[in-house]
Formats: C-alpha cells, sequence, structure tokens
C-alpha cells in the first residue's frame, strides 16, 4: 500500500474494487469519515455488499474484466483530456520515446512485438527507450510524438471505448461514463482519490497486470504520493505484509532481493551486477545483499567467501518451486516432507484436490497450527481410507498472538509491536520456538562435519537471548534491522558505531561486511538510545495528535518510518504542494541544511519524506519522485512477462471469446499439466459449465476458516456453506432459496445451500445474458460439532491450477461453472 | 471433539455483553460495572488483532495467566479502539477447548492420533529433515551452458507459511530454510 488507511478521509472519490465494508471493515471507517467530508464513494464489484449499501455508484462488471474497465477509464481520461498534465509530463515515463519497432497490441491485435507462439513467450528486444549520446532515455515533452509512452498508451487503449467496456465488462455504457466522470474528477492539483484493491484483483492470470492497470490509471490522475490518493492494497492476513518483506516467497531473500537462480547468477559478482540496476535507490543493492548474507551467516560469511553467498541455493528455473508448483511437484513425487507452519492448503490453496491428493502422497507432513485444521488431518478426509495414506504426520500445538511478544506489520506497512500477555498452555509452542529448536537439533546432527554444503547452515545462528529454545523476540528484530559488526568510524576517525550497535538508517548499510541487516527496509525499527538502551520503535504507542494526523509516534512504518510513498508528487517540480488543500511535503528554501556549511533547504511538512531530504527541487533528479525505480518516475510503460501495457484477456475459463483481440486468453499464462485428470478445464463457453462463479470472503469467517471455524463466537454466525444465486438464474434452475444445490466444476463439486438474492444480477455480454454466482471458502469438513453450519464442502475443490506469468497466482475470482438444483 | 451449549458461554469469556438487556431500563451502568469487576485487578497488555491485516490494536487483559478479555485499544491512530466480529471473537483462540494442548503423531496408515512427548517430536522431526537432506540434497548442477555450477539445492522438503506468524518468526523460517537449502519456501501471499 503507497499509502496510509488514516489518509483515505482526505480522498475526494474513493473506488473500491474490493469489498472493504466486509473484508476490513475497521478501515472502512476512514472512507466514511471521507463521505462525512462530502466525498464520493464508487463500488465496483460483480456483487452488491455492504460496500456497495454505503456507496454513491455501484458498478456491477464481469469477473475477469477489470483491465478493460481500467483501460476504459484511461482511455476517457485521456479523451476527454481529464488527466493531470503537469503530473504525467513530469513525474511519469510518458514522455519518453520508445524504440520505433515496438508495437502495442492494438497494433498487433492483442500481442506485443516480439511474441514466440511456439515458447509462449517475449523477446523483449524491442521494449526499450530511445537513448540519447549521454544514455538517457529521449524524451518529448509535448507528448505528440507517436513513439511516446504516451502515445503508445493512447493508441492502446483506443479500443476500450465505453461501448466496448459495455459488451465486456457487462457495465451499461451510462453506467461507466457516470463512474469514469466522477472519477476523472480526482484529477488535477486541488482533487485526489484513492483506490481498494484486495484479492478482487489479484487472483487473476493477468493479476499482475491488474494492479499495473490500477496504478496507470492512479499515474494518469496524478493521484500518486498525494494526500487523499494512492494505492490503497488491502491485505487479507495480519501479517501478509511482513512474511512478504521477510520473504516467505520462492522467488525473493528477505528485502525483495531476487532469490538466486543457477543460469544468472553463479557467483555473487555476477549476480550484483545483474540485479543492481544503474539509477534509483536500488542502487544500493549491494549493500542490502552483503548486510543480509551477513546476518545470516554472521563472522563465517567473509569478503573471501562471497559472504556465503554459495550457500544460499540457486533455483534451476524461474519456472519453478511457487506455491502451485509446489502442489503439482508433490502429486509427482518430487518433494518427499512438507512443513504447512500456520497455513491449510487443504482448504485455502487452489485446487486443494489436488493439494490434498499430493500430501496424501508424502513421506512426512509437519503442521504446526493452533487448531487441528484439515491439512494435519488430511488422511481423514471424508471418504478416504486412513490405511491408504502412508503419510506420517507430526502435529505441533501452536500459539497464537496473545502469547508471545512479536511484530506484525500491518497493510500500510506499519509494523506494531504486541506483549505476551500470559504462557502458551501445555506444551504449546511458538513458532520462533519450533524453528529455532528443531534447527538446535538439525545443527547438532550436524556438528563436525567438514562438507562446505554444512558451514553455512552451521554458522547460522538460531540462539537469541539466554535460552536456546526460548528465543528473545527483541534479539531476532534487532537482527533485522541489523548492527555493525566491529567498530565504524567516519572519515575523521569519529566512531559511527560501536560494534553490536543497531544501525540506525539503511542509507548507513554498507557492502564490505561491516553491518549486517536481516531485511533492509525495517532497518530503523530497533535503534539505540543517547544512553545506550535500545529502543524498539515498533512498540511505540503515541497517539495521533495535533498536525500528526499519520500518527508517527505509533509503531514505525517501513521504510523509515515513511507513512504516504512516493509523497515529492505531492508537491510540484519548485517544490510547493499542488495546492494549499493537497499538502504534505514542501522544500523549504529557509530551513537549514544537512550540514552547517551546506546551502539551506529541506523538504519539510506532515510526513517523513520519501525523497532525499536535502535534495533541492531544482538540483539533478530533485523533480523525480519515483526513487525506487531505475528512470526515477512513474511507469506508465513497464515490462513484465505478459507485456509492458496491460492488456484484457479472457479468463483461462470463460463463458465469452475475447472481443477485444483475437487472443483469447493471457498469451503466456502459465497452464499446468496434471496426471489422472487432476486438473481438467473448461473449454471457451462451455454449455457444461455456463456459469460464470467467483469466490470471496465473509466478516464473519476468516480464510480458510482455522481462525474462526473452530471459534464458536464466530462459527455460530453463518448458517451453512452457500452459494449467491440470482433470482434470474434460480428462476431458469427452478432453485429455491434455502435448498441445497450443487456447483460443480471439470474439478470437482461442492453441496451448498442456495441464497437467491438481488445482490447478483445477470450480465450482458455482447448481447448475451451471463450468469455468475458467487461462493465464499471458508468451510472444510472441520469446525464446531454442535454447529453443523461450521462445517462444510471445500469451495477450492472447483478451482483449477492455472497462474499468471509474472507470480503464479491461481485465478480463482473468476472461472465456470455448473449450478444444479438438488444434491447431484 | 464436542462442546456444549454451556460450554460456550463459559469458555466465551466476553459474549455476554449488552445484546439481550432488557427494552426500557437502562441497564448500562449495570453491564459498565460487570465489565469493570472482569478486568478489575487483570493487567492489560497492548495487543495486535490477529486476522486482517487493518492491525487494530487491542487491549489484553490477563489475570492469573489467563486472559479475561480483549478489547479494541481506543489509542490505536488508525482504528480508534474498533473491533470487528473476527476481532471482537479473538479470545477464543486462547481459550477454546477445541485447542490441542499436547503434540500429536499420526503413524502411517494409522486412524488415529497419538500423543507424543515433545522431546520425542523435536527429535523425530530433525531426523526427517536430516534424512531428506542427506538423501536428496543437490550440490552441484550443469547450467545451460554446460558448465557445472554450486547450487546447494534441497527440493525434496517443502515450506508453507506463514501470513500469521510474526515477523521475527518469517525471518526466522527465512534463514532457516535458506541456509538448509529449502526451495519451495511460500506463504499465503502468493495465493
Amino acid at each position: 500500500m503507497t499509502t496510509n488507511l488514516i489518509d483515505i478521509q482526505h480522498a475526494d472519490v474513493i473506488m473500491a474494487t474490493s469489498n472493504m465494508a466486509e473484508n476490513h471493515p475497521v478501515g472502512f471507517q476512514w472512507v466514511m469519515k471521507a463521505k462525512e467530508r462530502g466525498a464520493k464513494l464508487i463500488h465496483v464489484d460483480p456483487r452488491y455488499t455492504r460496500t456497495s449499501a454505503a456507496a454513491d455508484l455501484h458498478v456491477p462488471l464481469r469477473s475477469g474484466t477489470n483491465i478493460a474497465f481500467f483501460g476504459g477509464l484511461m482511455h476517457y481520461a485521456i479523451q476527454k483530456n481529464l488527466y493531470f498534465k503537469d503530473y504525467v509530463v513530469h513525474y511519469t515515463n510518458a514522455s519518453f520515446l520508445l524504440d520505433p519497432a515496438f508495437k502495442n497490441a492494438t497494433e498487433l491485435n492483442g500481442l506485443f512485438t516480439g511474441y514466440d507462439a511456439a515458447k509462449k513467450s517475449y523477446d523483449r528486444a524491442s521494449w526499450k527507450y530511445q537513448i540519447d549520446a549521454e544514455g538517457n532515455p529521449k524524451r518529448d515533452l509535448t507528448l505528440k510524438d507517436p513513439n511516446t509512452v504516451f502515445q503508445h498508451l493512447k493508441r492502446h487503449y483506443s479500443r476500450y471505448t465505453p461501448a466496448m467496456v459495455e459488451r465486456v465488462c457487462g457495465i451499461p455504457k451510462a453506467k461507466f461514463e457516470e463512474a469514469a466522470q466522477l472519477f476523472c474528477s480526482t484529477s488535477g492539483p486541488d482533487k485526489t482519490g484513492t483506490i481498494t484493491y484486495a484479492l478482487n484483483l489479484t487472483q487473476h492470470t493477468n493479476g499482475v497486470e491488474n494492479i499495473r492497470a490500477l496504478c496507470m490509471l492512479q499515474l494518469l490522475l496524478g493521484n500518486i504520493g498525494r494526500p487523499g490518493g494512492g494505492v490503497t492494497a488491502l491485505r487479507g492476513h495480519a501479517n501478509v505484509q511482513g512474511a512478504t518483506d521477510l520473504e516467505l516467497l520462492y522467488h525473493e531473500l528477505p528485502g525483495y532481493l531476487a532469490m538466486p537462480l543457477r543460469d544468472a547468477h553463479p557467483d555473487l559478482k555476477t549476480y550484483l551486477e545483474k540485479e543492481t540496476p544503474k539509477g534509483g535507490f536500488w542502487v544500493n543493492k549491494p549493500k542490502f545483499m552483503v548486510s543480509l548474507l551477513k546476518a545470516f551467516y554472521g563472522d563465517a560469511a567473509t569478503k573471501d567467501n562471497e559472504f556465503g553467498y554459495q550457500w544460499i541455493a540457486k533455483r534451476a528455473s524461474a519456472d519453478a518451486y511457487s506455491h502451485q508448483h509446489m502442489f503439482v511437484d508433490m502429486y509427482n513425487g518430487i518433494i518427499k516432507g512438507f512443513l504447512a507452519d500456520g497455513q491449510n492448503p487443504a482448504v485455502g490453496g487452489p485446487n486443494a484436490k489436488l493439494a490434498r491428493a499430493g500430501m496424501q502422497r508424502l513421506d512426512w507432513l509437519v503442521v504446526v497450527d493452533i487448531f487441528l485444521t484439515e491439512t494435519a488431518e488430511v488422511w481423514k478426509e471424508p471418504g478416504k481410507n486412513p490405511k491408504d495414506v502412508k503419510t506420517e504426520v507430526f502435529f505441533i500445538p501452536a500459539a497464537p498472538a496473545a502469547e508471545k511478544d512479536g511484530s506484525l506489520t500491518n497493510t500500510m506497512r506499519l509494523i506494531q509491536w504486541h506483549e505476551k500477555a500470559v504462557d502458551p498452555p501445555g506444551d504449546v509452542q511458538t513458532d520462533a520456538q519450533f524453528i529455532c529448536t528443531l534447527a538446535h537439533r538439525l545443527q547438532k546432527m550436524y556438528a563436525g562435519s567438514k562438507k562446505e554444503r554444512d558451514r553455512g547452515f552451521l554458522a547460522a545462528n538460531f540462539t537469541y537471548g539466554s535460552k536456546p529454545d526460548h528465543p528473545e523476540m527483541v534479539e531476532v528484530l534487532k537482527e533485522i534491522n541489523g548492527v555493525a559488526t566491529e567498530e565504524i568510524t567516519d572519515k575523521d576517525g569519529k566512531v559511527v558505531y560501536r560494534k553490536g550497535q543497531p544501525i540506525a538508517s539503511f542509507a548507513q548499510l554498507t557492502d564490505d561486511g561491516k553491518t549486517t541487516s536481516g531485511c533492509w527496509i525495517y532497518t530503523g525499527v530497533t535503534v539505540e538510545s543517547p544512553d545506550g538502551k535500545l529502543i524498539n520503535k515498533a512498540a511505540s504507542r503515541k497517539p495521533a495528535e495535533g498536525n500528526d494526523y499519520l500518527a508517527h509516534g505509533w509503531g514505525f512504518a517501513w521504510p523509515a518510518n515513511r507513512r504516504i510513498l512516493y509523497n515529492r508528487a505531492s508537491a510540484d517540480l519548485a517544490g510547493k504542494p499542488w495546492s494549499e488543500k493537497k499538502k504534505l511535503i514542501w522544500w523549504d528554501p529557509a530551513a537549514p541544511g544537512q550540514k552547517p556549511e551546506d546551502k539551506p533547504g529541506k523538504w519539510v511538512g506532515l510526513d517523513v519524506p520519501d525523497f532525499n531530504a536535502f535534495l533541492a527541487p531544482d538540483a539533478k533528479n530533485g523533480d523525480k519522485p519515483f526513487i525506487m525505480r531505475s528512470d526515477l518516475v512513474g511507469g506508465f510503460f513497464g515490462p513484465l512477462n505478459d507485456g509492458p501495457f496491460p492488456e484484457h484477456y479472457e479468463p483461462v475459463e470463460s463463458p465469452t471469446k475475447n472481443l477485444l483481440s483475437k487472443q483469447q486468453m493471457n498469451p503466456v499464462v502459465k497452464i499446468w499439466k496434471v496426471p489422472d485428470q487432476k486438473n481438467e478445464l473448461a473449454p471457451v463457453g462451455s454449455k457444461e459449465y455456463p456459469y460464470v462463479i467467483t469466490t470471496y470472503r465473509l466478516t464473519e469467517h476468516h480464510l480458510s476458516g482455522v481462525m474462526s471455524r473452530y471459534l464458536p463466537m464466530l462459527a455460530e454466525l453463518h448458517h451453512s456453506h452457500f452459494a449467491e444465486i440470482s433470482h434470474e438464474l434460480a428462476k431458469e434452475l427452478g432453485i429455491q432459496n434455502g435448498e441445497k444445490v450443487t456447483v460443480s466444476t471439470p474439478r470437482g463439486k461442492v453441496h451448498v445451500t442456495a441464497m437467491v438474492t438481488n445482490r447478483l444480477k445477470p450480465f450482458v455480454i455482447d448481447g448475451k445474458t451471463v450468469h455468475q454466482i458467487g461462493v465464499p471458502w471458508h468451510w472444510g469438513w472441520k469446525g464446531v460439532d454442535q454447529l453443523p453450519g461450521s462445517k462444510g464442502d471445500i469451495t477450492n475443490d472447483l478451482s483449477s491450477t492455472v497462474g499468471d506469468p509474472n507470480v503464479f497466482i491461481q485465478e480463482t475470482k473468476a472461472f465456470v461453472c455448473n449450478v444444479q438444483k438438488g444434491v447431484v | 471433539m464436542s462442546l456444549s451449549r454451556r460450554d460456550f458461554l463459559k469458555y466465551g469469556g466476553a459474549t455476554a455483553t449488552g445484546a439481550a438487556l432488557g427494552a426500557g431500563i437502562d441497564m448500562l451502568p449495570v453491564e459498565a460495572a460487570a465489565v469493570s469487576l472482569k478486568i478489575k485487578e487483570a493487567k492489560a497488555f497492548a495487543g495486535v488483532c490477529p486476522y486482517c491485516a487493518v492491525g487494530c490494536g487491542q487491549l489484553i487483559y490477563a489475570k492469573d495467566n489467563k486472559i479475561i478479555d480483549i478489547e479494541g485499544n481506543p489509542d490505536t491512530p488508525h482504528t480508534l479502539g474498533r473491533l470487528c466480529p473476527k476481532g471482537a471473537a479473538t479470545i477464543q483462540l486462547s481459550n477454546n477447548p477445541l485447542r490441542p494442548t499436547k503434540p500429536l503423531y499420526r503413524a502411517p496408515g494409522s486412524d488415529t492420533w497419538e500423543e507424543k512427548p515433545i522431546e520425542w517430536m523435536y527429535d523425530q522431526i530433525a531426523k526427517r529433515y536430516y534424512d531428506a537432506r542427506e538423501k536428496y540434497f543437490i550440490e552441484n548442477e550443469k547450467n545451460k551452458d554446460g558448465q557445472v555450477v554450486t547450487v546447494n539445492r534441497l527440493e525434496a522438503i517443502a515450506s508453507l507459511g506463514s501470513a500469521c506468524i510474526d515477523n521475527e518468526e518469517c525471518y526466522l523460517l527465512s534463514k532457516l530454510n535458506r541456509a538448509f537449502g529449502i526451495v519451495y519456501h511460500e506463504h499465503q501471499a502468493r495465493v
């Protein structure tokens, strides 16, 4: 999330594309606060929900057509000249000239230059800027050159007319234009708007391009980095942000550093050369990588052994090891042992039948969780004889947050510390205790090994504080933050850091082994007070007061306690707020400079600048706010595996032909072939599976249900598992409200209660009626026995193993199904 | 496992708020007194809601090593003390009779769990990790140009989770998995 929940109150228009009122209800109060100020709320969602009920305008769209919608908005803003021209010209790559060989998807009927149909991938040779003699991208600030990114953008989205949006998305033209006019009113110096999203945009085979399309619209309207603007990414778990930052992800190491690849990164030198861009803040990547290796391997990581780089595994391919690869490979016997720590893939992941079948083939399974989940009891799956499941299972009972100290990073990058209130009962373990105890046992087994491959593992420290199997969490946070490994002095010989002292800022990390940092973006979360005490800023709890509405004294937001990212963009080229109403940070020419001898001038205001605080607006790059990008500007043109501009493709399973081009689905989509008919797909326009289905979450349940189905207070709030079905479809199928229905796909079926409702309406897609149903996915066969409604069939048995080509996320928001009356 | 309706109330802790108060009679002072009695002498701990990622501040009241109430912390700038139904039910993650407190083991092909000592569990799990690494570890591999490259990779063990554990725990798990050579290393953010 680039922004902050509190700041939503300053938006003039909020476009919710997720169901924020029900899935992030406490955050939604800031939307309501904005409404009290007169802001308008648009809700874009196939279903009418409690978010729609609070909205000024509900815009239902067929699931899987988000890019057609956002593309339509960009087309509208460009056609009607409603974009924020000064922002677009100066703060984005709109003015950059592209290689004349590059062609967009309007010019190539749904493809971009370089597509290789046999390999199902793009050669990106032409996807680049024209470069001048000094090596900088050529620009045309008038935006008129046909090779500018802007002109390509205009041509690329020229097909996305309101009439086309109506045909593809099923949004009546007049309603689309009303929404477009309202949201485009946030363009310009005096107004801002924000867009919320959640899994509604990510769980698609073009999930990453969906998010890019949203961001591009915000750039076009000049809404990034400004109060009341930004991208409001609403994450689903208490620590999904933190677990991403600390990289429980196959493709990265903590702090968004690439996990090495065998072919590209044979040694540290090559890794750093290839991974470090020439411009932007990421030029510091070598400091972050070396500091991470020092945090992992301590004194054993030296300059002479590439700081232990070879002890980190190298991936065989970029197309391997993701969540979906994992269960396919488990089913195929490559994976023998599996740790499920606080996750329930028997219910929660795509194609859950395949996930369970995979786990039933393991040699061993370790589950660490608060309750006995369907994953822990995968050998008890209904209809399965336990005798046939040879998997050995170890269940370790885990402690919930209230029984341990630690920090969680919320959706707005805010790291908050929580305190242990009571001891865990019985033999219940904290996850940290489990990990450190297991590591210690393993180190004991490897003790004395002289093999090079074991040296790194033996060097990694898992003892924090005085009790080896009861790690002190503050000590772990300090390692994440980073410390000096030896005394560090400045050029005058003055001691800047003592050995072991926490580093105060990631700007002070080094690439020579003198600093550690387990995750550079967290540096600054633990600091030392002048009297040598460790201060845990995640535990600071100063309420918001006075001008500090962003509450910088509450927790610590990465990076460097900045609450709104790219906030240099809140000021104009000269460093003045675009308008008094929308001021956030600005250049104060009279403020003292960094050092007494420096020229005065500093960025000041209501937030910590996400910018070099002393870089004057008229200095080199002083007018380029997007510091994390190598070209320092916001990117309309942004190469991904499936193209540099988001293009609408139909979901892998769709009721209709793609009306925007001859490319039916994402041309580089990942579709896994799984043996034994474990991943069958419905053809386009299938008569057998004619209805669109979307899956979603409820206020009273949590994700795969582990933290709700076992809690009577929550488990009793829903009568049973259900499917939302429109009156129109129910009438066609003779289904009464409250009766059982069977929902099926080529992968599986579920029996659920029909909730016949006005909240869903059929769409008219290119003149034909298309029905869509909605099914929440919280249920499994376990729950509270006395509350039969707490148990139910697994919705993810319906979904498939297909993925976005960039990140391999599945497509559970838009696929097709059949609905039949009764239990079939 | 089973649970009676009475148990719900017993274990539910804070369920009996003002929902059933009679019309026309101002019961609020009574309720307030009851609440204040309940948390009297309890110590308040700073908590963060473990459900969605809004990160609502909580106050966890505990007495004699038992949680007796969890409510929103009104000082929290981004949530102002509010909790949703899930956040308000947090107490049942701890005080819940369905919650196992002993390690459990299920032998291959067995139809039942067995309680085992925690030390035994750690020894056994460590042995499984060790054996899989020794048997399946890939030290070197040819790259696309046919050159032998050190890869130090273990594909036989996969690790999943979690967005439900603390930052420090995520870091420790990343460190353990990466130092051990594990590459199937994922959590909920992917799905």
